[in-house]
């Protein structure tokens, strides 16, 4: 049988690339390492259905209100793959809810932005859902067994959520000369932030040791965000759009494209809850969870009852 | 007086990091031995590297009769996938 009984054993696991399992024996660090991770990708996806859902009542269309909803439906679900995921880890969802609102766990930095325009919905689902996608392909082949297979299930369901985003920014820049400058703008303000969603540098990436030595990570945020942007230049050129980079290069040599300084002040600045949207975001997480506690009551009231009536 | 002992359902993962797939069922009058009577019964050709066993009671199944009312929803909802979307000719690794 495979059960990992010693540190030893779960070493030689990593070593020849097996998935570690819930009931594998696993050092500490490694334990919290997911949990910090993983719970931080669960609360991304659900704080991620603000910005959006934001824009529901104001689609401009049947069908566009129906993908957006479908979309926005499928974050919630990734949220639940996850938080299940890091619940095998021995940490409770009550917890995990717990730390997002003491403000202990995190959650992606771009959805302390707005969503102002309806090109931003085109702009979010085509560069943040893109970019998370560049992130999640690789975390397929992370080290624990669960982030892993709920890595495969988002990836499936990720890819439609890129091409209807993509798809409303291409039909806006077929429109009038408004949309196209609608457009444009939401990809200048989309696209910086994009980029910082791969985290710092890795000259100067703060946890990225233990989690390569793990292979919790298989790829370091740099390699990440460049295969962001090489994949990402050509389909905005395709639909007539400009990165606002005017440093961004071809590299023949490198065979990919060189771009320009990430302001990361305002990225440092974001992140520590200055940016447009971090207090509202939260407030309006704390405010639904706390609302609806009568429904837990009332469901955990009815499964007593129902036990004791059973009991008797 | 029943001497079968209680059903468990059986789930292997053929090899390390896949999904524990459902194989069949067990008799057995407890965990360790829904466990052995699994590794016994199921994966004798190394058909897995990992088994579940779990008291087939406490497995809760939807009836096929309610496959329609469960599942027809999702039919009219084709663009909950990718090949809805008409790309941009020449758009790539989209
Ligand atoms: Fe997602
Ligand atoms: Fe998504």
């Amino acid at each position: 049988m495979d059960a990992v009984h010693t540190i030893s054993d779960f070493q030689h696991k990593i070593d020849s690339d097996l998935n570690i399992e819930p009931k594998d024996v696993m050092p500490d660090k490694y334990r919290t390492h997911l949990i910090r991770q993983m719970s931080q990708h669960a609360h991304s996806e659900v704080i991620g259905m603000q910005p959006e859902g934001n824009w529901i009542t104001r689609a401009p269309s049947l069908r566009a209100k129906q993908i957006l909803l479908a979309k926005i439906q499928d974050e919630g679900g990734h949220g639940l793959y996850l938080y299940s995921a890091t619940e095998t880890l021995g940490i409770s969802r009550d917890e995990l809810i717990q730390q997002l609102h003491e403000g202990k766990a995190k959650y992606s930095n771009i959805f302390n932005y707005p969503a102002l325009t309806w090109a931003d919905i085109g702009a979010i689902g085509w560069l943040v859902d893109g970019a998370a996608i560049v992130n999640q392909v690789s975390l397929q082949r992370t080290s624990y067994g669960p982030y892993a297979r709920a890595m495969f299930r988002i990836c499936k369901e990720e890819s439609f959520h890129q091409r209807q985003g993509y798809e409303i920014m291409a039909n806006m820049m077929k429109g009038t000369a408004a949309q196209r400058e609608m457009a444009q703008d939401a990809m200048n303000r989309w696209w910086w932030p994009s980029l910082m969603m791969f985290g710092p540098h890795d000259s100067d990436s703060p946890h990225t040791g233990d989690a390569f030595q793990y292979k919790i990570k298989r790829k370091s945020n740099d390699e990440l965000r460049q295969k962001f942007i090489d994949k990402t230049v050509q389909q905005a050129e395709v639909i007539g759009l400009t990165i606002p980079d005017p440093s961004l290069k071809w590299n023949e040599e490198k065979e990919s494209y060189d771009h320009g300084e990430i302001n990361w002040d305002e990225f440092k600045s974001v992140i520590s809850g200055n940016g447009p949207c971090n207090k509202q975001r939260m407030d309006h997480h704390i405010k639904y969870h706390q609302e609806g506690a009568w429904v837990r009551e009332a469901v955990n009231a009815y499964a007593q009852r129902t036990q004791r009536a059973e009991a008797n | 007086m029943d001497t079968q002992l209680d059903l468990w359902e059986v789930f292997i993962q053929s090899k390390a990091g896949s999904h524990h797939v459902h194989a069949g069922s067990v008799h057995a009058s407890d965990e360790a031995m829904a466990l052995q009577n699994a590794r016994d019964i199921y994966t004798r050709r190394n058909e897995g590297s990992s088994l579940w066993v779990v008291p087939a009671k406490y497995i809760t199944a939807s009836s096929s009769a309610d496959a329609d009312m469960l599942f027809d929803p999702a039919n009219d909802k084709i663009y909950r996938h990718p090949t809805f979307y008409i790309m941009p000719e020449g758009a790539k690794q989209i």
